[in-house]
């Protein structure tokens, strides 16, 4: 055994008397794949934040070694001189700037200030080819999908020589053959030497490359696993996540489904800025009361411009179909109307569509339904408050009162922030987009049991997501969608994900 | 959990705390030149002048507060008030209209400025930023066609009376006090602390949340003290200002318009998160237009009041208002990417702005060097928020 690359002993961090970190130890060995699993808020970021001098030397206290010796970074500029590299969950590349420029940004190849360009160009090809990224370096970054930009923040940190590289959910926003592609260049890079620290929630990912994992729970070590032994399981790691047996990922449920409610004649809908893309065509569907239905299909799919453009026409241009609910055609051509007519659409994208980040729990709460709490336009401030106090309540929303502000919620807080908020808007059909996307198992476990409940009271769920076990440990039936096409529709009982699979690549090659 | 934090926090007081800080700013510059000049300040007949000197720049902000919370930027509005000006003493003494008409044609232009606007913004898409810009140079053009270079004089006694006149004292005097603004101030106390009552019973009995008795009085005790004593000083000069009654409805008026009333809310909306409040049904666009009308509005009242001050209307009135209005709503402590700020918070940075620039004339510090240290204190406003905002939010 070579003795270990890094070595964090007994960190402690707190933020205004809060313990962030109560003593974190981890050893990562030279050469391996470290995984590092937790709820959200367990700490796992900020551990990271003080490893890579975000948080420097002197503002924590422990011990960091790194290749044996002592390391006190003041700044990550520190920490990246000796190849520490933290790429972080959001990319954090600059858009209009071209895929070399971005590689060598703050590193540039450069005499007496002035660039040189041949060099930059010819090395940044030489590092787009050992992540296999197949571009011409003059592209810029904009024009990338993010699993691209994934690999450009890779070869970046590359060029720097990186020792031990870091990375926060690098597949959260990436779908499955991205994620493949990354998981697939990380084991490579674990061959020429390179030791990799991955934070992610996905435990299959976790699973399928970490030599090692380290459990984070309230800020303590937990336990560290052998990856190799005979007892690493997902449920392990879960149990070691969650402090208790999660003895099935999915609460139990009843189905009672009632009647049709919501039903879509041949929805066609074109790309906004490609006018001639079809981007969903001629897709049918049905949803009863008291149903949870899944749309499954992989990304770009149009899963979710399909609920986008039915809810106020909010994604796409020249939209043709028919929505009926309770068998009579309704309109739904503004967001307002969608609203009106008892339709919400929960967001993937919470950050951007779903909240007001810098209001606080109750202007959230009731934002999608002010008209209920107002007279004569004006609000009754004081039914609004008791409003999203009892969401609060009833939603386990962590926070300590509706005066706190969203941006500072943990990603499953925000969740149930944007769930609270259409639920008051008393809606009879509700699109979840990627409910439970960038939350954690306890979490999420929560939000299943949400849409137990609302399809209990016999709302009509419909849930699309990108992870097929949650479809089927949660769908009574399930459409699935490809190239805007829904080619399938199976009982939830019946699914596969194999079979799932089989639809969801249908009319691809 | 990064999100749990001890219950006892209570986040309200922070919040509160901001505000008062920027009371706590005024306070601070106020004694500070009272005692640089001497106890010349607070003379009555210059508390009277702040206030009409500075009406506009308060006009202006109430609106400007507005604009900045949903978003935008309005850097027209100088050149609105030079427009407006221009047209009402045309009005009056062209078209011999009479004042009130003047003053409601006045109203519509400004409405109508602040629709174009919006139509370019809301509809069309363009960064509110260019719209005005272009605004200023439109509408700084239209008033030098308007007045042709001249100057309009002589308005009436009523129409100036707008900016530079006083309530008439019909109750009489008292040991050479106006009675009127006594009483003025004694009804405003009285409808203060009733209010606060009202609130509280209501909190109470809803079982919600509510400050300690000791912290109401504190409030309420300083209230009194700052409304009675500045009741007092009007009282001995010439009577209450007509433009404070105006400018206290607007407080009033946009206070709750901001804080109670649907379309307030999807202002901050829109200034927090655009895309988050049309996904939640929110008509962003029409919002926006109307946040321009509004700014119009108010753009021409603060035309009509400057006018009426001036006594007339001149090609170069409203010079840098934008400026003041905008610096004013900035160090009152709203966010520069929309989504936060107060029309409390305006007014107040709007009276740092004006007590600096009457401290410092009455010291006779040259008008470059007034200039300067105003920017200064813009900047060094902002920076202190800021520098707050990392250290409580930081994490």
């Amino acid at each position: 055994m070579n003795s270990p690359i890094l070595r964090m002993l007994g960190i402690e961090k707190d933020f205004s008397g809060v313990k962030a970190l109560d003593g974190v130890s981890i050893e990562v060995e030279r050469g391996k794949v470290h995984g590092i699993c937790g709820e959200n808020g367990a700490g796992k970021s900020t551990l990271m934040k003080v490893l890579s001098g975000v948080y420097p030397h002197g503002s924590y206290d422990g011990r960091i070694e790194f290749e044996g010796e002592e390391a006190t970074f003041r700044s990550i500029n520190d920490s990246e001189a000796v190849g520490i590299v933290i790429i972080h969950q959001e990319l954090a590349l600059s858009p209009y700037l071209s895929i070399a420029e971005n590689i060598f940004l703050g590193n540039e190849n450069s005499k007496r200030g002035v660039i040189d360009w041949n060099k930059t160009n010819l090395e940044a090809s030489s590092l787009l080819a050992r992540v296999g990224l197949d571009e011409n370096p003059a592209t810029k970054v904009l024009e990338l999908g993010v699993g691209k930009q994934q690999l450009v923040e890779i070869a970046k940190a590359l060029s720097k020589r990186v020792k031990l590289l870091i990375l926060d959910e690098p597949t959260a926003a990436l779908n499955d053959e991205d994620s493949d592609h990354l998981l697939d260049l990380i084991e490579h890079l674990r061959g020429q030497g390179i030791t990799c620290i991955i934070i992610s929630h996905k435990l299959k990912e976790i699973r399928r490359i970490a030599d090692t994992v380290t459990v984070i729970r309230d800020g303590k070590t937990i336990e560290t696993i052998d990856m190799h032994g005979p007892d690493a399981t997902q449920a392990r790691i879960i149990r070691s996540m969650v402090g208790r047996d999660l003895n099935s990922m999915f609460p139990p449920r009843e189905p009672k489904i009632g009647a049709e409610i919501l039903r879509v004649e041949d929805w066609t809908v074109y790309h906004p800025v490609d006018t001639a893309r079809k981007v969903v065509d001629n897709a049918s569907f049905t949803v009863r009361a008291g149903e949870v239905v899944g749309f499954a299909g992989l990304m770009g799919a149009g899963r979710t411009e399909l609920a986008m453009s039915l809810f106020g026409r909010s994604y796409g241009t020249n939209i043709s179909g028919r929505v009926y609910k309770n068998g009579e055609e309704i309109s739904v051509r503004t967001v307002d109307e969608a609203i009106r007519n008892g339709i919400a659409y929960a967001t993937e994208d919470r950050k951007k569509y779903g909240l007001n980040l810098i209001g606080d729990i109750t202007v959230n709460v009731s934002a999608a339904a002010l008209a209920t709490l107002a007279k004569y336009g004006v609000i009754d401030r004081h039914r609004e408050y008791k409003v999203a106090e009892s969401y609060r309540t009833r939603m386990n929303i962590k926070a300590p009162t509706v005066s706190a502000i969203t941006g500072k919620l943990s990603g499953g807080n925000q969740q149930k922030v944007v769930l609270s908020k259409w639920i008051f808007a008393g809606p009879d059909i509700l699109f979840l987009d990627e409910p439970t996307r960038g939350i954690d198992v306890g979490a999420k476990y929560e939000i299943y049991g949400i849409i137990n409940e609302l399809a209990a009271a016999g709302k009509a769920v419909v849930v699309i997501s990108s992870e097929l076990p949650e479809l089927l440990g949660i769908s009574d039936r399930i459409y699935a969608i490809s190239d805007g096409r829904i080619t399938g529709e199976v009982a939830g009982v019946d699914a596969t994900q194999e079979s799932l699979m089989h639809y969801m690549t249908a009319g691809k090659d | 959990m990064t999100t749990t934090t001890p219950a006892k926090r209570k986040p309200r007081l922070a919040i509160n705390f901001r505000q008062y800080g920027i009371l706590a700013a005024l306070v601070v510059i106020v004694v500070l030149f009272q005692v640089l000049t001497n106890g010349r300040l607070l003379l009555p007949g210059n508390v009277n002048n702040l206030i009409q000197q500075n009406a506009y720049v308060l006009i202006l902000a109430v609106g400007m507060v507005v604009v900045i919370i949903a978003g935008h930027i309005d850097l027209s509005v100088g050149s609105v008030v030079a427009m407006v000006g221009a047209v009402s003493a045309i009005a009056t003494n062209v078209w011999g209209l009479p004042w009130w008409a003047s003053v409601l044609l006045a109203l519509l232009v400004g409405a109508l400025v602040g629709a174009w606007q919006g139509f370019w913004v809301a509809f069309v898409g363009i960064p509110a930023f260019i719209v005005t810009l272009a605004g200023m140079l439109i509408f700084r053009g239209l008033t030098l066609v308007l007045l042709t270079g001249g100057t309009i004089s002589g308005l009436p006694d009523q129409f100036t009376a707008i900016g530079a006149g006083w309530l008439p004292g019909f109750l009489g005097e008292l040991g050479g006090r106006d009675v009127l603004t006594l009483g003025l101030g004694l009804v405003t106390c009285v409808a203060l602390v009733l209010q606060q009552l009202r609130t509280r019973a209501t909190l109470r009995r809803l079982e919600l949340p509510r400050e300690t008795l000791t912290q109401l009085w504190l409030k309420n005790g300083i209230a009194i003290v700052a409304i009675m004593w500045l009741a007092w000083l009007l009282s001995g000069y010439s009577g209450t200002p007509i433009i404070l009654i105006i400018l206290a409805v607007l407080i009033l008026l946009y206070t709750f318009m901001l804080n109670q009333t649907v379309f307030g809310r999807h202002v901050y909306a829109i200034g927090g998160n655009l895309f988050a409040a049309m996904m939640s049904g929110v008509k962003t666009k029409w919002v926006n237009f109307y946040v321009f009308v509004n700014m119009g509005v108010l753009a021409g009242l603060a035309g009509v009041v400057s006018t009426a001050r001036a006594g007339g209307a001149v090609a170069s009135a409203g010079q840098n208002y934008e400026l003041d209005a905008i610096a004013a709503v900035f160090i009152g402590g709203a966010a520069v990417q929309g989504g936060i700020g107060t029309v409390v918070g305006a007014i107040v940075g709007g009276l740092v702005m004006g007590v600096l620039n009457m401290g410092l004339s009455i010291l006779s510090v040259d008008a470059a060097w007034q200039m300067a240290i105003k920017g200064l204190v813009l900047l060094l406003a902002v920076a202190f928020d800021i520098f707050n905002k990392r250290r409580s939010g930081g994490r």
